[in-house]
């Protein structure tokens, strides 16, 4: 346990000193969320075509908007790994005795990072714009916990992608291909119930929904959790459990 | 706790049997047995596309072998590979360095992933830089290094750990003749203090001439000749270079095979180092 802890670090720290040392990436993604939010947000706003519940539509959106700028965010983490593979970087760590698993939690661990610096604008930014946000500590951290998990799950998912296609201009355009669907057929900027019965069975088969649900039930006030954080949290942790897995094994193959 | 040659005295520091890598219908590596002894550099030569890179992939268990077998360090590379990769230091034909963290952070990530403890890691990174002559330059990011710098770094990060082996594949590749002698001190440097045994891959003949107590030359994946430099020169003539050597037994001169991939991956290191 000592030793994937040691492992696990020593990939983190890399990853965090890299982010601190070139913040660009993180400036750049924080301004996508912030349209969502201030554009699109508020004309879908005046619109009350959607029925959200107790809640107004921005604070419906807001949890939706930080799920989807957590997975726009780590799905591209596949082709940081991909660059690393023509550096001969992924070389370099696997002739190491290190775990592969120590390896592949230690990516998606910093991937949840930069899921945290997304949380930070989108919570600036709603607060901005009135949405009542919770602020309990034990509620952040809930929050804080989700999407550190949310953000593994789609980075260690891209990682996969990575190890299949192992050239960047394919992962582009893959990383294009399932990015959209997944946000369009998700609870993101539209409750379940409005949906078509096939693009609801899709919703209910994509991790994303379940992050926005628990996160709808977390970050705003008077938000539900619709399946419940039990349901949430179990769906999520599986999920991330059986992607780590194939992962692990996968990512061996990127050096050959 | 220092893991060095004398470990295993009577045993070979590296065996294959039969060992064999193929890549659908290309047989990359082709019933290919060497042994080396602990303590030599063992050079690995031939032209783009020989098998070479892929025979260090094998043997550093990044890549499984179709069939055949290999010890390294007294280890099977397929039934044991932590156990190897534990004993071995590796420097890949890439530049591995991460540009983005300066030469002590390089070696702070080696020292991590091969579980030195921490006073035990500082040291050895001390150490590691003033060998290699890179103190001066730890604080600075590896992106500011010049190619020789990134190789001398490469093969601190590689040692940090004290392996029994070292593979080297295309260590001097794109250098400039300076720092292609500076990296070849730093080698027979190594090898008279730590007693490494190194497996190096080359096309250069003079490098296989100054390093190399053995060398075995492979052609289409498979050993056409194995000796030491000079046995291979006397076979020949009395007055034969290494280029005739390798000539005569690679069937054609050094540079005239290769395949797409090869080539393009070479010129991109060499563009990096430029």
């Amino acid at each position: 346990m000592l030793r994937f802890i040691r492992e696990t670090y020593a990939i983190v720290a890399v990853e965090l000193i890299k982010l601190i040392r070139d913040p660009t990436e993180l400036v750049s993604r924080a301004i996508q969320p912030l349209l969502w939010l201030v554009v699109f947000g508020q004309v879908l706003a005046h619109v009350r075509g959607i029925h959200t519940g107790q809640v107004n539509y921005l604070a419906f959106i807001t949890p939706g908007i930080l799920a989807q700028s957590i997975l726009f965010s780590a799905i591209f983490y596949g082709i940081a790994i991909i660059w690393e593979r023509d550096l001969g970087v992924v070389h370099k760590m696997l002739v190491s005795p290190a775990w592969r698993t120590s390896l592949v939690f230690g990516k998606a661990f910093a991937a949840g990072f930069r899921g945290i610096i997304q949380m930070v604008v989108i919570y600036l930014v709603a607060s901005v714009m009135h949405v009542s946000i919770r602020l309990d500590p034990l509620i952040l951290l809930a929050v804080l916990g989700s999407v550190m998990l949310g953000s593994g799950i789609f980075a260690t998912f891209s990682l996969i992608i990575a190890c299949i296609v192992k050239t960047r201009e394919r992962f582009m355009g893959i990383g294009q291909l399932l990015t959209m669907p997944m946000f369009f057929a998700s609870n993101a900027i539209y409750p379940i119930a409005m949906m078509p019965g096939w693009l609801r069975i899709a919703a209910q088969f994509n991790p994303l929904t379940y992050l926005i649900d628990a996160l709808r039930g977390l970050v705003i006030t008077g938000g539900t959790s619709i399946y419940g954080f039990g349901v949430d949290f179990a769906v999520m942790f599986t999920i991330f459990a059986v992607l780590l897995f194939i992962a692990v094994k996968l990512y061996p193959t990127l050096a050959e | 706790m220092n893991t060095t040659i004398s470990e295993i005295p009577d045993r070979f520091a590296i065996q294959t049997s039969a060992l064999t890598r193929q890549f659908g219908r290309l047989t990359a590596v082709d019933h290919i047995a060497l042994k080396v002894r602990y303590g030599e550099i063992f050079g690995l030569l031939g032209a783009n596309g020989a098998g070479k890179s892929t025979m260090i992939k094998m043997l550093t268990t990044l890549l499984p072998p179709t069939s055949g077998s290999a010890e390294v360090g007294g280890f099977d590379i397929v039934q044991s590979p932590s156990e190897v990769r534990r004993r071995i230091g590796y420097v890949s034909q890439l530049l591995s360095a991460d540009g983005a963290l300066t030469g002590f952070e390089n070696l702070q990530l080696s020292a991590r992933l091969y579980g030195l403890s921490k006073p035990e890691g500082k040291d050895r990174i001390r150490d590691a830089l003033n060998f290699m002559g890179l103190t001066d330059s730890a604080t600075r990011l590896v992106r500011t290094y010049s190619g020789g710098m990134i190789r001398r770094l490469e093969l601190a990060q590689a040692m940090l750990h004290r392996p029994a082996i070292l593979f080297l594949d295309e260590p001097t590749i794109g250098l400039d003749p300076v720092a292609r002698h500076t990296v070849w001190d730093r080698l027979l440097d190594l090898r008279h203090h730590y007693g490494m045994t190194v497996l190096i891959t080359t096309h250069d003949m003079e490098e296989a001439e100054m390093l190399c107590d053995n060398i075995a030359i492979l052609h289409t994946g498979k050993v056409s000749v194995m000796g030491k430099p000079d046995e291979l020169r006397a076979s020949i003539s009395q007055d034969a270079t290494m280029d005739d050597v390798f000539a005569h037994y690679a069937g054609g001169a050094i540079h005239e095979n290769g395949m797409f991939g090869d080539v393009a991956r070479i010129r991109r290191t060499a563009q990096r180092l430029a």
